[in-house]
């Protein structure tokens, strides 16, 4: 098959999937009359059961919380599975990592990037703990503070270098922090099941709406998400950072 | 225009799709199908959108007042996380590909034919 | 409730977040053994809730959280549990048991890893399995799908495994995305993402082009998994470089889980809605499958790569599965049921069987392997047994399956289908046998254009000593051939099956059990086939694919110029398969836009 028979065929598939798909979407409701009963039923019952504002946090985290489970074991095998095929092949021998090519000069970083990178640290990772904390009461939560505590140490490569980097960032610790977050949900789960009937049931105490401290299992299990969230993704970017360290050094195009 | 929403969800999703079955590179065909991927997002929170209503979080609106839907927000969430990881595989097959090859053509290195 | 139904999801989770944690320090028998143990338990745990399920008359309903319905209106995720579900989990956590056997003591390139994300498969299948909510399915699918993707592409050094784990990876994610299209319009119309509840919502009112819609959708996300016709191309890709123990588990039940998605969807969400129109979903549903019969058979028999050949075989049967679930009545479900189960095991087995062969000759090419199989005695049993197994020789699982898919079937040309893709992939597992065993055959490509073909050289996939063959590759497979030898000769396993199959049907019992209300019990059907049809029909299959090994092993001068004159057509499919994603999306779009438009176009333009 040549290209453009390719490309002429893919047409007509698309086309006709693209009329049956807006011949099915038009049985929706029109945009803005969501009709069905289950946010609603969330919405009215979330607040005071759970003693949280956030009600995207409570469904995450309690409601569907077996769905929030498999998602964070998704990242872990993903992450385990990325480390698995990134890892060094039988013919790479483990030389030290040194950054730039032996006949390249890389120009210094400038203080500026350097500066700007210490302050942004701190901030970022201030923010960071906040982001997670706070998930149940204002948008946020284990995720999205777990990526942004995951920039961290990008920002260390950025602003000082692999030399940085690398001893900041030990592999072996990371990932028992990830195994221990991703652990930590199954725990939790399971103690719901000793101490109630269901896994996953909210043994805790509920504490107060708008404090901290309130969501009983709902903000364990967000910290341990966002522990989770945040070594997977440092293991992440050390993997390829490892790689792209080896190209640059076996003289392929980085 | 209340189709217009849904009309940008089955685009993204035809155009994503047209990327991956043209593409001549894989880091373009990643993306591509992160592409695909976003249409479903914009499906869901389109489905979940109430004109008027604010966001499903209550502390600085008392509990009560109309929200739009909570489910679709978090389906949503799970969905980036999912869409992140595959990318994340992906890219790292296509780093090991180039690694061997020299090259990121997926019509140049085939796994095997007939 | 059923108390033990989360354990066999989340104990494999948190023993593989311990391995993964702990890879440092563990040592690997240590590992091996605690892996080993926990899929062991995870089969206990399933075997119990399978008899649980069968003791219940209705399906066992377990709510995460403690959140039952609140004013019929299902705000948690369930685990509804019935014994076709528990049965095929116990499946899955007995393969992975006798594959994580098969790993003792070697893929160790990656430490404790492998073994985690295998676990990480475990408790995935097993949720896919067990659970009642469309969102729920769609998490476990993917978690499947990543672990999978990188399982696929293990063996680094090679470029065929990556290659392969990016067409599997793509496909399988976007027919993902399709089925998360579809599930965001029945969310959009029904507000629920449980099962039963969209089922009930949607019988309210009449359905539309969206009903229909969503379930070309979500099923094609389901389908692409199962690897039917047009979406199966990925599967030959995979299976030919992924490591042993990740293939048994691929063909043995990953495929079928597919199958299963598409019946469970159908029986819950649609069947109220489109119950007055089965016969446009059996009349589509059944051309896909038969397609996939077909073509995966013949492909089947082109091939030379071992692993491939296997590959097709389970995509020819994952037709023979749609076609026992299409026919849309207990009998054609309870034969496919029982079809999986015997398939399971004997594909299972005769992966390990290639894995043998590639150990010790580290090549799984039939014509490399010329002869070299005769001093392997082991290998020979597996092989030649599993062969027989395949085809569907009376008292394996699968001469009954078959036999009760024909009887529900009741067509002559559906039978002629099931005899095709019998005689086909038994028969090519069985050449191999008389070219790898006996010696029969050409140890040298005869065909011209043969080198177009995939060659099965290959790297070795562990630090074994090549010499001998440990137990640990060949215990798993004689104990697999014999369990399919065993549940053939189950005197209850019909009736069993059929009382299953009658559940899973009982659309108005699921969504009573799970929200709640009365329903009345069905009739069991009579079964009109007997044990002598079984016999008779396998019997003949098996000696027609003796035949057809017998005659292309010895064939001879005749044989060339009937081989000549079938090149041109077999150059098309050899070329259809290329290797290119590309290729593969614009069949999924393809295939999507046919199915789609030839369900609506039955549905709306015919009359009821």
């Amino acid at each position: 098959m040549n290209d453009r028979l390719r490309t002429a065929v893919f047409l007509v598939g698309a086309a006709a999937l693209g009329l049956l798909l807006a011949w099915g979407f038009s049985g929706l409701a029109p945009f803005g009359n969501y009709p069905g009963p289950y946010g609603d039923v969330l919405v009215q019952i979330a607040p005071n059961e759970r003693q949280i504002q956030n009600v995207v946090t409570a469904i995450n985290f309690d409601y569907r919380g077996f769905d929030t489970l498999g998602e964070e074991f998704i990242l872990f095998a993903s992450v385990a599975g990325a480390l698995v095929l990134l890892r060094e092949g039988i013919e790479e021998e483990d030389r030290p990592h040194t950054e730039g090519l032996p006949d390249r000069h890389l120009p210094p970083r400038s203080e500026a990037v350097r500066a700007w990178g210490l302050a942004l640290l701190v901030t970022i990772f201030v923010f960071g703990v906040y982001m997670v904390l706070h998930g149940q009461l204002s948008p946020g939560g284990g995720f999205q503070g777990g990526v942004i505590l995951a920039t961290v140490p990008l920002h260390l490569f950025l602003s000082g270098g692999y030399r940085v980097f690398r001893p900041l960032t030990p592999e072996a610790l990371i990932e028992v922090a990830e195994a221990a977050g991703a652990g930590a949900y199954v725990v939790v789960g399971l103690g719901g099941m000793l101490a109630g009937i269901a896994f996953l049931q909210n043994v805790l105490p509920l504490g107060e709406t708008g404090s901290l401290v309130s969501g009983g299992t709902i903000m364990v299990i967000n910290v341990a998400v966002g522990l989770e969230v945040s070594a997977g993704f440092v293991l992440l970017l050390s993997a390829f950072l490892r790689q792209l360290l080896r190209l640059r050094r076996s003289g392929h195009a980085a | 225009m209340s189709w217009l929403p849904y009309l940008v969800a089955a685009w993204l999703l035809l155009v994503g799709l047209y990327g991956i079955a043209t593409s001549r590179n894989m880091i373009h065909l990643v993306v591509c199908l992160s592409v695909v991927q976003s249409s479903t997002y914009v499906l869901l929170l389109c489905v979940g959108y109430r004109a008027g209503a604010g966001a499903p979080v209550f502390s600085d609106v008392p509990p009560g007042t109309p929200s739009v839907d909570p489910i679709v927000q978090a389906l949503t969430l799970t969905d980036i996380v999912v869409g992140a990881t595959v990318t994340a595989l992906l890219l790292a097959i296509a780093v090991q590909v180039h690694k061997r090859t020299g090259s990121l053509d997926p019509r140049r290195t085939r796994p095997m034919q007939g | 409730m059923p108390v033990l139904a989360p354990l066999p999801v989340v104990v494999p989770l948190l023993i593989a977040a311990l391995l993964s944690g702990g890879g440092a320090i563990v040592p690997r028998r240590l590992a091996d053994s605690v892996a080993i143990g926990t899929a062991v338990f995870a089969t206990g745990v399933c075997a119990a809730l399978l008899v649980q399920a069968s003791l219940s008359p209705a399906p066992l309903v377990y709510w995460f959280g403690n959140w039952p319905p609140r004013g019929g209106v299902a705000i948690g995720i369930a685990f509804v549990i019935d014994p076709l579900g528990a049965g095929l989990a116990t499946l899955v956590a007995g393969l992975t048991s006798a594959a994580l056997v098969f790993t003792w003591r070697y893929f160790d390139a990656v430490g404790t890893l492998f073994h985690a994300l295998l676990l990480v498969f475990l408790a995935a299948m097993i949720g896919f399995c067990l659970s009642g909510d469309l969102f729920n399915l769609f998490v476990f699918f993917e978690l499947m799908g990543a672990v999978a993707y990188a399982l696929t592409g293990y063996k680094i050094e090679e470029t065929g495994p990556l290659q392969g784990a990016l067409n599997f990876a793509v496909l399988n994610s976007a027919g993902a995305f399709l089925a998360l299209t579809g599930t965001a319009m029945i969310y959009g119309r029904t507000g629920a993402l449980n099962l039963a509840q969209i089922g009930r919502a949607l019988e309210a009112r009449p359905f539309d082009a969206l009903v229909v819609l969503s379930f070309v959708l979500i099923s094609t996300g389901f389908l692409v998994k199962g690897a039917l016709v047009p979406f199966h191309f990925w599967l030959a890709d995979a299976h030919a470089v992924a490591p042993t123990p990740v293939c048994v588990l691929f063909s043995g039940v990953m495929v079928e889980l597919g199958v299963y998605g598409t019946a469970r969807v159908y029986w819950t969400v649609f069947d109220g809605a489109l119950g007055p129109h089965a016969a446009s979903v059996r009349g589509v549903l059944l051309g896909i499958g038969v397609l996939t019969a077909v073509l995966g058979g013949l492909m089947c028999w082109l091939q030379r790569h071992l692993k491939r050949l296997l590959a097709f075989s389970t995509v020819s049967h994952a037709g023979v599965f749609l076609i026992g679930v299409s026919l849309l009545n207990p009998t054609g479900l309870a034969g496919s049921a029982i079809y999986i189960l015997g398939h399971g095991l004997v594909k299972g087995a005769l992966f390990m069987g290639a894995g043998v062969l590639l150990h010790r000759f580290s090549t799984v090419d039939e014509l490399e392997l010329h002869g070299r199989g005769a001093k392997l005695p082991f290998a020979w049993v597996i092989w030649g047994a599993d062969g027989l197994g395949l085809v569907g020789l009376p008292p394996f699982g699968t001469a009954i399956g078959k036999a009760l898919i024909e009887s529900a079937a009741d067509s002559t040309w559906v039978m002629a289908v099931l005899l095709l893709s019998s005689v086909l992939t038994g028969g090519a597992v069985l050449r191999v046998f008389g070219r790898v065993f006996l010696g029969w055959g050409d140890a040298a490509p005869r065909q011209p254009g043969g080198g177009r073909e995939s060659t099965g050289a290959e790297e070795p996939e562990s630090h074994a000593p090549p010499g001998r063959t440990p137990w640990v590759m060949t215990v798993p497979p004689l104990v697999l051939l014999g369990l399919a030898l065993a549940t053939g000769l189950l005197p209850a396993l019909v009736s069993h099956s059929l009382g299953a199959a009658v559940e899973f049907h009982n659309h108005a019992g699921y969504l009573a059990a799970v929200l709640g209300g009365q329903a009345p019990a069905p009739a069991a059907p009579t079964v009109r086939t007997s044990l002598a049809d079984a016999a008779g029909s396998g019997i003949i299959a098996t000696l027609l694919a003796l035949a057809l090994a017998l005659v292309s092993l010895r064939g001879g001068g005749s044989l060339q110029r009937v081989a000549a004159w079938l090149q041109p057509p077999q150059q098309v499919l050899h070329r259809l398969h290329s290797g290119y994603v590309g290729d593969y999306v614009i069949w999924l779009v393809l295939g999507t836009a046919a199915f789609a438009a030839l369900l609506s176009g039955t549905i709306f333009l015919l009359p009821a």
